[in-house]
């Protein structure tokens, strides 16, 4: 009992003296700890790096300097809901929570407290109908696209043919690894391929049997959707098993350095999908001088330039563009999550500004309307070279199956209206 | 001198077994009971309720429905998160299924289902005993778990596995979806906790909660004096996943409003609320409400001093709650094996000497 009054009082404390600040409030839930550490942090890492640069470099974002509320998520929904709900009330303009079953919590919750919600290539796919989801856009692509992407490069591999081969997916067996079995259904029906699926559980350490399986059955390709350590231990015992890793792809989530190091020569070849290219970006040098020298990095600052690193600082660069887009929109520095909303809804991201922001061909050119907020979906294709450490591009953007994955999308969010009472259209 | 029975006289059988024979135990109740009610929901917000005050009322419900089995018929069970997930995954069907139906009704039959779940599995333990029991329960929560991701019918075929509370309403205030006052969420949580504990408290003080000691403190001479072993373990079986079910569906429907099985009922539940009971105290109805508000409180209260007061980075703080957490187990378990109770039980042996101790 008297711990409790102990708590309480220490809670009211640090409640009362919360700074009140007229910032940019962006919470990062992030996940430092937990078998999914390996993938947060250094997503983490350039999420936080790019608001510092922007800090350092231009003041802020509109001459508003940028506050980051960092808290940990250890990957889990009920302490991303306590984050979100510890968070929330210090003005945070946008979530990035990095966590598809932290997303499925967060979306009714962030639509009712109206707060935008950015699921960049992860949570709910239909998320992409902005009609019926005015509060969460998944823009630059989705899981959806992701598996269209997959089987159009396996398409272009196999001559536009794909009749009769034998594509099996190993996934996280969560929301996160489910997402892409109805579009890959879907696409195994329409090219004539034949699916097989084959699940791992939290957090995959134990894996297999499912490669037993697979070297049995000896399917042509390998497709996977992990996350975390599920990631090291397949492309392990692809390696056990000799499966040829050049018919291995991972998604977009299972495709960083940290996954293949531990396979160490034996990954080389491995593919996987990219929503951002990974090059030596002009940006990262100005980070390392204005951020890391300066002593302000997020972490121990040894993943600069990594695969996640990339992708969490492309993440801060859309956020803060939709930031200065809403400022440009509505004659404000000081703007609010409705107004972060707006300026979401408008985004449009060109190759020239990309490039004058440094990081020329990060990801395609997009934009984002009230109906659309999947943006273009588009992925390329990376391989691993075990000998110089690094990954590779080997294709340029790779445009989805719209055609395959509209349908999807309509139904799934019509059917996500329907349940909830929700009347799609704009706000 | 406050804290006495001297002076309370009792002029009925009725009054001699009341819950709180010490008249300060029975003000000290109602003052609970009138803060709990008529104080706290006006005073809640968002941040209270979804990072203490619900996770507490629920727990709470979780950890006397494990006490029930654990401590007061010594069955050990690792199954408490897959039969939370049977509480949850019912309330789910039944709520989509009959959508005109009471929420209120559905958590009830949620927990029922869990109840003759619970039984089922509790069939082994007329056979086997102690860790051989556990490991039975261990199979139970890695089965349920695997079944509630593995068949569609039980998520209505959604494409991410995940099941979502739609809006329900208890007399015109919605207690489920986004839209649900922090109050409505604590008020639910709050009742159905009054509720389940009232009958907690008034079954083990009963015949089937004697029956249940008895077999816990020596099964053979239970049998010998006329307890049937058959009877007394199904029925704690099934009364203990009846709140947990109970627990569950309100984890689900009213805290979370989203859940995949295998994250939010996995063996790690399984394992917090067999901690909330052993650090509360196993077999005391008090040690439910310790052990629960313990570990609730403490993670938030380690995270606002070391991320909030400090300023530490957060994964040196996620880790260091870890330590921490870990550290008090082993305490306990060498310090104080009867838990948070026995040390309520202490202080109020004292506070009837104080302040003449002799």
């Amino acid at each position: 009992m008297k711990l409790k009054t102990l708590a309480a009082m220490a809670i009211a404390s640090a409640v009362a003296a919360g700074p009140a600040l007229a910032d940019l409030v962006i919470p990062d839930l992030s996940y430092r700890t937990g078998p999914y550490a390996a993938g947060g942090t250094p997503f983490s890492d350039g999420y936080q790096d790019y608001f510092a640069l922007l800090n350092a470099r231009d003041g802020g974002i509109g001459g508003e300097a940028v506050r980051i509320v960092e808290c940990e998520t250890g990957y889990n929904t009920e302490k991303g809901v306590e984050c979100y709900e510890s968070t929330k009330g210090e003005g945070a303009l946008i979530y990035q929570p990095l966590s598809t079953g932290i997303t499925y919590q967060l979306i009714p919750k962030a639509t009712a407290d109206n707060i935008p919600l950015h699921t960049m290539g992860y949570g709910r796919t239909s998320a992409a109908n902005g009609e019926v989801f005015n509060w969460v856009f998944n823009y630059p692509a989705n899981y959806w696209d992701a598996a269209s992407v997959a089987v159009n490069y396996l398409l272009d591999e196999n001559g536009g043919d794909l009749n009769g081969k034998k594509i099996a997916l190993v996934y996280h067996n969560s929301a996160y690894g489910k997402e892409p079995i109805r579009t890959l259904e879907a696409l195994s029906e329409m090219h004539g391929f034949q699916l097989s699926q084959l699940a791992v559980d939290h957090p995959g350490q134990e894996q297999k049997s499912q490669w037993l399986q697979i070297r049995r059955e000896r399917p042509d390709y390998v497709l996977m959707w992990g996350w975390g350590v599920m990631n090291q231990v397949a492309v392990q015992e692809a390696a056990n098993i000799g499966f040829p890793m050049e018919n291995f792809i991972g998604n977009w989530w299972a495709g960083a350095e940290h996954d293949v190091t531990p396979a160490g020569a034996a990954a080389n070849g491995y593919k996987s999908l990219n929503m951002n290219r990974v090059i030596d970006y002009p940006v990262l040098a100005e980070i390392k001088t204005q951020v890391h020298d300066a002593g302000n990095a997020a972490g121990d600052g040894s993943n600069l330039g990594s695969v996640l690193y990339v992708r969490g600082m492309y993440a801060a660069m859309l956020a803060a563009e939709a930031i200065a887009k809403a400022q440009e929109i509505h004659g404000t520095a000081d703007v609010t999550p409705a107004m972060v909303r707006d300026g979401m809804a408008a985004l449009e991201i060109t190759e020239a500004r990309m490039e004058e922001l440094g990081m020329a061909g990060i990801g395609p050119e997009f934009s984002v309307s009230c109906q659309n907020h999947g943006g273009s979906g588009q992925g390329l294709v990376q391989q691993w070279n075990a000998s110089s450490g690094t990954w590779e591009p080997l294709t340029d953007f790779i445009a989805p199956d719209k055609s395959v994955i509209t349908p999807l999308v309509a139904e799934d969010s019509a059917a996500f209206a329907s349940e909830n009472n929700i009347e799609p259209g704009c706000l | 001198m406050l804290y006495r029975e001297a002076g309370d006289f009792k002029t009925s059988y009725h009054a001699d077994s009341q819950t709180f024979p010490i008249k300060f135990d029975r003000i000290g109740f109602w003052v609970v009971m009138a803060i709990a009610f008529a104080v706290i929901p006006f005073f809640i917000n968002d941040y209270w309720a979804n990072a203490i005050f619900v996770p507490f009322l629920i727990y709470s419900i979780a950890a006397i429905g494990l006490n029930i089995l654990t401590g007061y018929c010594g069955q050990v069970s690792l199954g408490t998160g897959g039969f939370m997930a049977v509480g949850a995954y019912a309330c789910y069907k039944l709520m989509t299924a009959f959508p005109d139906v009471s929420i209120v009704i559905h958590i009830i039959l949620a927990g029922g289902i869990t109840a003759a779940v619970g039984a089922a599995f509790g069939l082994p333990s007329l056979r086997i005993k102690g860790f051989y029991l556990a490991v039975a329960t261990l199979a139970a929560q890695f089965f349920l778990v695997w079944l509630f991701n593995k068949v569609s019918w039980f998520y209505n075929y959604s494409a991410s596995g995940q099941i979502n509370a739609p809006e329900r309403f208890v007399a015109g205030v919605a207690v489920t979806g986004p839209n649900t006052a922090p109050w409505a969420q604590y008020m639910i949580c709050l009742v159905f906790l009054t509720i389940c504990a009232l009958i907690a408290r008034n079954l083990t003080r009963g015949t089937i909660g004697r029956s249940w000691m008895a077999i816990r403190d020596m099964d053979i001479a239970a049998e010998i004096i006329g307890v049937n072993p058959l009877k007394a373990k199904l029925t704690a079986f099934a009364v203990s996943s009846f709140f947990v079910g109970i627990s569950g569906a309100l984890f689900f429907a009213v805290y979370l409003g989203a859940v995949e099985v295998g994250e939010a009922f996995g063996i790690q539940k399984s394992f917090l609320v067999l901690f909330m009971i052993i650090i509360g105290g196993l077999g005391s109805i008090f040690g439910c409400f310790a052990g629960a508000a313990f570990l609730v409180l403490l993670p938030v209260a380690l995270k606002v001093i070391g991320v909030d007061v400090l300023g530490w980075p957060t994964d040196l703080v996620a880790h260091l709650n870890l330590v921490i957490v870990g550290a008090l187990i082993m305490f306990f378990l060498i310090k104080e094996p009867h838990g948070l109770a026995q040390l309520w039980r202490l202080a109020k042996e004292k506070l009837r000497l104080w302040p003449f101790p002799y």
